[in-house]
Formats: C-alpha cells, sequence, structure tokens
C-alpha cells in the first residue's frame, strides 16, 4: 500500500505526515507540486503547511498545482484523498470538499492540544474509529474557522459528512464545532487538526492520531 | 546623484562626505582615509559606515569578549568556535548541532510585527549558513510593565511576529521567557535562538577561497528595506525628538525563507559550495567583505548584476539593503549549472555577481566603473577597537548597602495569599497565550517545550539522540551585582536542561545592555561578561558564539543589565528524559539544596518595588554537584520529575509542578515565609517513588548536596502546612493574568 504525501512549496508538515503514514504500516511516497505525476500511488495526503505562503488566500494558488489535477482527477474516481489543515484548505479551493476555512475568531494563530469527537467511522480515513471515540491531537493554525451556508451545513450534516467535532468551547469559530467533513462518496475527508502530531506519547499528546492511517489500510483492504 | 568612483575620489580629495549623519566619527573617517591612501567613494563610505556601526563591529565590547577566548576551558565538542556565523558542537554518533542567539530589539520596538519576524529570520539564516538544518527555535522576550498601554502595542505585535515568521518556516518554538520591568518600556528585548544540526562532514564556514570560483547571490532579490536600518538603529539611543534616524525597518517573508532553507540545504546535499554567507546586517557589503576576508582576500564584484526589486536604487543603497531572505555562496564555475538548476525546481532568484581573484582587494564595479576598492579584512575584521572609561556606578554601593524588608508570610491566610500573588504574577504566570500562537510541534520531534525546564529535541529517530537547551537570565540580580549575576544565569541554564537529564556542553549568549558610552553601563557590561567568561572556565562549558545588543535606553535610563546565556546540551535517548512535574499520586518530594534567606533581587522583593540588597554569591562548585546529582539520579532512574526553583522560588516551583499534570502536592516547611519565597540558587525539586530514597541519599551524600523532604503528590490542591490551596483557585490565579492583560 502506497500512499502519496504531496509537498507544495511551504508545506511544512510533509516529513511528518510521510512519518505517520509509515508508522500506519502503509510506504509514503514523496509527490512534489510541479509533476504531472501520482506515481502510481493508491492514495494520497495533502499536508499542513502554509503553501505558496498562503498568500492571496489559503490553498488558491495550491489547487493551480499540476500535481493537483491529478488528484482531482482520482478523487473523483474514488481514490482516498486526505487534506490536513492546509490540505483541508487546498480541497476546499479545489472544490474537492464545500465550504471554507476562514480566521480563527480570536485572530490569533492557536496551537493546542484539542479534543474532538469522531462522528462519523464510515469514510476512507475513519474506520477504525468507534463512533463518538474522544479523540486529543494537535490544532494549529491560523485560519481554521470552517464556514459554509446554511444549505450546505444541513446537507453535510444530513448525510453524515461531518466526521469529527471539537470538543468543548469552540476553539475557532467553526460552524457546528466541525473538525473535519467528508465528501458525498467519503473518499476524501479535510481535517483541521493534526493527526500526524499524535502518532506516539513522546512526540505528541496522545498516540491516538494514528487511527487515520490506519483506517487507510482497511479501506484498501476492503 | 552622480556616480562616484574611486578614480573621481582620488581626483577629489577635499570633497565633503556626509560621514557624522551615517554614524562615523572623525576618528573613524580619517582612519578610512589612511587605509585607503584617498578619500572613500560614496559606496566605500556606505561600507565602512555600517560595517563599523556598533551593531557590526562590536567595537565596545570586542575589548572585553576576548575573554570568552583567553578563559575558554578545554573542550572536545567544540567543532566551530567564535568568529564564524555560529559556534557548534559535536554531539556524538557524528552529529553536530549549530546554535546562536541574537537580538533584534530596537527594530522590535519601532515595528513590533516585522521586528521580531525578522529577527527569526536572520537567526535561521546563521544557522542555515552553517550548512545545518534548522530544527527549533526559541525566543526569550523582554517587556515594559505589563500593565503598561504601550505593552499592549509591543507585546501582541512581537509575538504575532515571531508566530507569524517562525511558525511558517516549520520550526518548533520550544522555549524561550517572557519578564517584564519598567526599565524595558521603549527598549523591548527581542532575542531570537535557533537551533540546527547536520553531520559533522557538512560543516560550511563563511569564505571565499580559489581563484576563479563565482560569487552567487539567491534569494530574494534587494530593494529598499532597511537600509542602514540595523547598523544605524541599533546604533543609536531612542530619545525625545530623535525620530531622524528611524529608517524602515526590514520588511519578512517567510515562505520566501522556507523555500531559501529547502533550497539551500538540496545544494549542500550535492557539496556544490565553497563557503557561504547569509546576508543579514550590513546585507552586501557584510556578505562579500566576511566571505572576502575568510579566504584571501581577493574578490571582484559587478554590482550591476544584483537583482533588484526597486530599479531606482544607487549602488551605495544596494550595498547597504538590508532586504531579508538572501544568501551569498562561492561556487566552483563547473558546478553552476547544478546550482542553477535546484535553484530553479525551488523558483528562487539566482545570479551569479562576481567572482574570487588572485588578489587582497574587493573591488566592486557599477556597469564597470571602480566604485569600491577596499582591503576586506579593514572593511570586515579590523573595525575600530574601543576601550572605552568603565567605573562602578554610584547606585552599586547603595543597593547592596540596604536589605530587602518586605512582608514575609506566615499565617494560614498570608501564605496563601502570597502563593496566589506569585502564581498570577505577569512574571510568572502561565504563558499559554503567548505560547499558544507558536507551533511546537512541527517536525515531529519535540519532546520538551514551555513551560518546561527547558526545550529538547531528538535529532535521530533510530538512536532517539537529542539536546535540550534553555535560556535564563536574571536582570534583577544582574543589576545588583552583574558579574554573579551572569554566573548565576550560566548555572541556571546549564541547571534547566540537567533537570530533565542532558548534560550541559555549550554556551551562547545575548548580552542587552544600555549605552557604552554611559561608564557605569559599561562596568555593568565588562562585569557581566567577567562573569560568565570565569562561570564558563569552572564550568568547563565553552562559549560558541553571541551577540551584544547596546544603546537599549531611553533618554538617560538604561534597561537593566540583561545577559541572556542560552546552555545546550546532549540527552543519549530522549525517551528517559525526566518531566518536569508528576503525574501521580504517591510520590515523595524532595529538595536537592540550601536554602537561605536570599530575597535580594527575588520576585516577592520585586512585587513590593525593592531592587535592592545583595546578589546570592554564585557557588558553581555546589552546581556542579548537584548536576552531576541530577544526571547520576536520571541514568539510575531514580526521578519521577525534577523541576528547577527560580525566580518565584519554591512557591512558583510547586505551583507550575501541581498544575502541570494536575495531581496535588502536600507539603510542610519550618520557615514558611522564607522557604516558598527565597530564591537561593542552586535547588531542584524531584520527585520519586518512596523504595529510591535509599538510592538518592547515596547519591547526595556522594555529590554533598543537601536532600530535605517536602512532602507527598497527590489530591486535588496544594497544601503547604495548614494552607490549603485548590487546584481550582491555583489554576485561575496562574491562567488568569495574560488573557486579562492581552486579550
Amino acid at each position: 500500500m502506497r500512499i502519496g504525501v504531496i509537498t507544495f512549496p511551504g508545506t511544512l508538515d510533509d516529513r511528518d505526515a510521510a512519518r505517520a503514514v509509515t508508522h500506519g504500516g502503509a510506504e509514503a511516497v514523496a509527490l512534489w507540486h510541479a509533476d504531472a505525476d501520482l506515481k502510481g500511488v493508491d492514495a494520497v495526503i495533502l499536508p499542513g503547511g502554509f503553501s505558496y505562503g498562503d498568500y492571496l488566500r489559503c490553498g488558491a494558488i495550491s489547487r493551480f498545482a499540476p500535481v493537483m489535477n491529478l488528484v482531482i482527477e482520482a478523487a473523483e474516481k474514488g481514490m482516498p484523498v486526505l487534506g490536513i489543515c492546509n490540505g483541508f484548505q487546498v480541497l476546499c479551493e479545489s472544490h474537492l470538499l464545500p465550504g471554507a476555512l476562514t480566521r480563527n475568531s480570536d485572530l490569533h494563530f492557536l496551537c493546542r492540544d484539542q479534543e474532538i469527537e469522531i462522528i462519523s467511522n464510515t469514510t476512507a480515513w475513519t474506520t477504525s474509529f468507534n463512533v463518538g471515540d474522544k479523540i486529543t491531537i494537535p490544532l494549529k493554525n491560523g485560519e481554521g474557522s470552517f464556514q459554509c451556508d446554511n444549505k450546505t451545513l444541513a446537507q453535510l450534516e444530513g448525510e453524515g459528512r461531518v466526521i469529527a467535532r471539537y470538543v468543548g468551547e469552540n476553539p475557532n469559530g467553526s460552524r457546528n464545532l466541525i473538525a473535519g467533513i467528508s465528501n458525498a462518496r467519503g473518499n476524501v475527508v479535510g481535517l483541521m487538526p493534526h493527526p500526524e502530531h499524535a502518532i506516539d506519547r513522546l512526540t505528541g499528546p496522545s498516540a491516538q492520531g494514528l487511527g487515520f492511517f490506519t483506517s487507510i489500510l482497511n479501506a484498501m483492504v476492503k | 546623484m552622480s556616480l562616484d568612483t574611486v578614480s573621481i575620489a582620488k581626483n577629489t580629495p577635499d570633497n565633503k562626505q556626509p560621514f557624522a549623519e551615517l554614524g562615523l566619527k572623525p576618528d573613524e573617517y580619517a582612519r578610512i582615509k589612511e587605509i585607503l591612501g584617498r578619500r572613500p567613494t560614496s559606496s566605500e563610505l556606505a561600507m565602512y559606515s555600517v560595517m563599523w556601526s556598533e551593531h557590526c563591529s562590536y567595537k565596545s565590547s570586542k575589548v572585553h569578549l576576548k575573554q570568552f577566548g583567553e578563559k575558554a576551558p578545554h573542550s572536545d565538542a567544540l567543532l566551530v568556535g567564535i568568529g564564524e556565523n555560529a559556534g557548534v558542537v559535536d554531539v556524538g554518533q557524528g552529529y553536530a548541532v549549530t546554535f546562536k542567539i541574537e537580538s533584534h530589539n530596537h527594530p522590535s520596538f519601532v515595528e513590533p510585527y516585522q521586528g521580531a519576524a525578522t529577527g527569526v529570520g536572520g537567526i535561521v539564516r546563521d544557522i542555515l549558513t552553517m550548512g545545518a538544518r534548522p530544527i527549533a527555535v526559541m525566543d526569550p522576550l523582554r517587556f515594559g510593565p505589563a500593565d503598561a498601554p504601550d505593552t499592549r502595542r509591543v507585546l501582541p505585535g512581537i509575538v504575532a511576529g515571531v508566530g507569524g515568521y517562525g511558525n511558517c518556516l516549520g520550526l518548533p518554538n520550544i522555549g524561550g521567557e517572557i519578564v517584564f520591568d519598567e526599565t524595558y518600556a521603549g527598549n523591548p528585548l527581542v532575542n531570537a535562538l535557533c537551533i540546527g544540526v547536520m553531520k559533522h562532514s557538512d560543516i560550511k564556514l563563511a569564505k571565499a577561497a580559489g581563484a576563479g570560483n563565482l560569487v552567487v547571490l539567491f534569494g530574494a532579490k534587494t530593494g529598499g528595506d532597511g537600509i542602514g536600518g540595523v547598523s544605524v538603529l541599533a546604533s543609536e539611543t531612542f530619545g525625545a525628538g530623535g525620530s531622524t534616524k528611524r529608517p524602515s525597518v526590514q520588511v519578512g517573508d517567510p515562505f520566501v525563507e522556507k523555500i531559501l532553507i529547502e533550497c539551500s540545504l538540496e545544494i549542500f546535499a550535492e557539496d556544490l559550495v565553497v563557503g557561504i554567507q547569509d546576508l543579514g546586517g550590513a546585507g552586501l557589503s557584510c556578505a562579500t567583505s566576511e566571505l572576502a576576508s575568510g579566504g584571501s582576500g581577493g574578490m571582484k564584484v559587478a554590482l550591476d548584476r544584483v537583482p533588484l526589486r526597486d530599479p531606482s536604487l544607487s549602488p551605495e543603497e544596494i550595498l547597504m539593503s538590508e532586504s531579508q531572505e538572501r544568501m551569498c555562496a562561492i561556487v566552483e564555475p563547473e558546478k553552476l549549472s547544478r546550482f542553477l538548476e535546484i535553484c530553479k525546481k525551488w523558483d528562487v532568484t539566482v545570479t551569479a555577481i562576481g567572482e574570487v581573484t588572485d588578489g587582497d582587494r574587493l573591488e566592486i564595479t557599477w556597469n564597470g566603473e571602480v566604485i569600491v576598492d577596499v582591503p576586506p579584512r579593514t572593511v570586515a575584521h579590523e573595525g575600530p577597537v574601543y576601550n572605552r572609561p568603565f567605573t562602578q556606578p554610584a547606585y552599586i554601593d547603595l543597593v547592596n548597602s540596604q536589605k530587602v524588608n518586605v512582608m514575609i508570610p506566615n499565617t494560614s491566610e498570608e501564605v496563601r495569599a502570597a502563593v496566589l500573588k506569585l502564581a498570577g504574577a505577569p512574571n510568572l504566570a502561565d504563558k499559554s497565550w503567548v505560547t499558544s500562537q507558536y507551533d511546537k510541534y512541527v517536525q515531529g520531534n519535540t519532546i520538551q517545550s514551555q513551560p518546561d525546564d527547558s526545550g529538547m529535541v531528538r535529532i535521530d529517530e533510530k538512536t532517539h539522540l537529542g539536546v535540550a537547551i534553555s535560556t535564563d537570565a536574571n536582570a534583577n540580580w544582574s543589576y545588583l551585582n552583574p558579574y554573579e549575576g551572569a554566573k548565576l544565569a550560566l548555572a541556571e541554564a546549564a541547571r534547566n536542561i540537567a533537570t530533565a537529564g542532558a548534560r550541559p556542553l555549550a554556551v551562547t549568549n545575548c548580552l542587552n545592555f544600555g549605552s557604552p558610552e554611559d561608564p557605569g553601563v559599561m562596568w555593568q557590561f565588562a562585569e557581566s561578561v567577567r562573569g560568565l567568561a570565569d562561570g564558563c572556565l569552572e564550568m568547563g562549558l565553552p562559549v560558541t558564539g553571541g551577540n551584544v545588543s547596546f544603546y537599549n535606553q531611553t533618554g538617560s535610563v538604561a534597561i537593566l543589565p540583561t545577559p541572556v546565556i542560552g546552555v545546550l546540551g546532549v540527552i543519549q535517548d530522549v525517551r528517559t528524559r525526566t518531566p518536569m512535574s508528576f503525574s501521580s499520586a504517591g510520590l515523595d518530594l524532595y529538595l536537592l539544596g540550601d536554602t537561605f534567606a536570599d530575597l535580594a533581587g527575588s520576585e516577592w522583593a520585586f512585587l513590593h518595588g525593592e531592587r535592592i540588597g545583595q546578589t546570592p554569591t554564585a557557588d558553581l562548585a555546589r552546581e556542579m554537584r548537584l548536576i552531576e546529582l541530577l544526571l547520576a539520579g536520571h541514568s539510575a532512574k531514580i526521578f519521577s520529575a525534577a523541576h528547577d526553583l527560580s525566580q518565584g522560588g519554591l512557591s512558583a516551583g510547586l505551583t507550575e509542578m501541581v498544575l502541570r499534570y494536575s495531581i496535588g502536592a502536600t507539603v510542610s516547611l519550618n520557615e514558611v515565609g522564607i522557604g516558598l519565597l527565597s530564591e537561593s540558587p542552586g535547588r531542584v525539586v524531584v520527585a520519586i517513588e518512596p523504595n529510591k530514597l535509599e538510592i538518592l541519599t547515596q547519591l547526595t551524600s556522594k555529590y554533598s548536596t543537601t536532600l530535605t523532604k517536602l512532602g507527598t503528590t497527590g489530591g486535588d490542591s496544594l497544601v503547604i502546612n495548614d494552607c490549603v490551596i485548590s487546584l481550582d483557585d491555583l489554576r485561575i490565579a496562574h491562567t488568569s493574568t495574560f488573557p486579562r492583560l492581552f486579550g
């Protein structure tokens, strides 16, 4: 099982994502933004960072990277895609996921250990969890407030596409405490907090983030 | 303005030149004329003026700083010492670690966000320049009174700048300090530290060797920002009506720096450079003269080839520009094409602007006309040296002869009030409001960060090798006795990494002081350097580099002498580190070290407006025994937790420990007031399982360290004798200060 990790200029968590993929039991394959080549991977991760400096708008430039044309095409055919933080923003800009991530409600960058609740375990990236599982993983971003119109929100909630919610006080003003969502098919997931930073207790607040990277193995075995 | 060339300068010896406006003294200007045998061209004048500024030349501090070399202890670990962009130490397993701390104080007062941001950017490039991958940053910060209106402008801007730049580079921020004092109002201190890691064989130096090799400029284009910024700004005291010399602060672009880091590391990995230098303060003037000076001396540069963001810049401005995110490399001609390819991959602008020559002159041309022709060492390394007068200021005898006279809590109610007051004091309160704006997780190797005693990062995932680092300064102590203050800060920084189980290895420093033209300030500086050099010699820790920041004063009021000392250490297996607090009940708490009535310079005295008395005398032999004890205990795996006691004494130490994992403690103290508030140096609180006492006793006896039982862990309160403080109350006191002050 080979999982591609895309590096855009300004991507920061690519090595962390690759490490998490390896810990999860798959092979990590480095993908470069300028290459129109997915190297035959089975799934793709868009890691966190500040691609292209996040100038203009987070993710707005990355969506036009050559590799993204292939990611969009593959995602539409069902390839599992996980966007974390900046990757989530890129997926929204690419219209693989609805909505947008805007500045945190208190206007500060926020890095903290955040409890989230798993709401859906039927996506390609969440099958290792039970619905209702509460896990603590790092949240770190300046623009993590999930926003969408009422119709989209009703649709996401109605179709069970909210995959994780913040527990407790809303850390950034996201609608309905949304921490992550999926597309209708469940292969594309965007998540604001960082599971790749919670794969062992030594360097993270927990090892509970690993579930996202083992889930994808289950999805492939099926 | 018409072009001033060397030939014009020769023919017009009497032209009036604005040397004074550029910050040069008449005798300095005369010396330039003597070196060149003619008047300098305007471009040469620009170069000399920025390179001979206090900030770049260390002209007032050099005579003192040489003690770090003269008193250097023998060290097998030191691979690159003072003089290069940053020192490098051997941490074993073939790894070398480079680390350095620098100030960006003045720009951060003028423009807090960009000043702080470019401070981070500059120190990161220094580390990168050594050939290392930057792996973490730390930021010791100092501000005016926490409730002063200007602090509300300066602090949020500086914190956002540190975070905005560092987060975007993908560097975890693993610690630092935040201290408030009225002398920093108008003179905030922004010190930025960076650590990098490489293999021994990858170390790069700033030297231009090999005639025919190319001088290659890469990174951002050159603009008009920060012209004379660092050099003039950092050398002028802020005063009423003194706004004329506050040119624009440099503006940072962290995205470009991130690209530059990755691009440079790829270039280093393919061994494509002979020498390299970043462009920081004094820009191209500094990079070209230092590279040439580091080699055999000869270099030719065609300045008109420098890619410009603002095409209207004059050659003088291009030489002085402090545009950020630029590097200058020396490249063998046959390796240029591969160098260019890598730059193209990363979309980095790159231009060969000159070459290394056989001679010993740095020659710079503008459209073919020679505008600079100088011996580069005279620009970079042989600037003026001042032996400035220094005398012990009058206040010393006055404050030393007085005794701290403050209320010492005794009753249960008084103890409760004192503990809560210290828990919420701005200097001791929870700093999450600040540190939550910094990414501490990126790179996935952070083992410890704020509020731990030290920052710790793993450098090898397979062997678990790691490094720990702590920065410390106690300016109150340094004010009362700068010699002892510097030694005590050194001891504290070393202790802070030893509590985790890391062995101290090497030292960096950022010496923040007022005006060197004030003999009293100069005395504080001289005494601090003497103390640090003596301390490093005694503790066997080499100084690998550092930075001096003078002129931190408003009018006649200087900041407290603030030597920030950073100590780096190594830990063989980060998984075994001793945490700073306990996560279970039923452990026994012990105090290592002796407690005396040391209230001079303490936080408790500060809160009562007293900065008098005598600084404790640093007993470094005792400190070293304590460090060995901590390391031996770590090896014997007897410590469940270990936490350094410093500002705020046992009161602050216990507060931090019980709140960390929400496990309470019950302690009993004979002299409760002094026991809680004294800041006697060389003390550590440890938690052990009761059955480890025998080993601990053996160790304290072996290392002649006083062992005192404090109490036990457990419960949901901090109980001190008959005073019970619920963790909830303590947490509210500790965590509400920053949100209340800064929203």
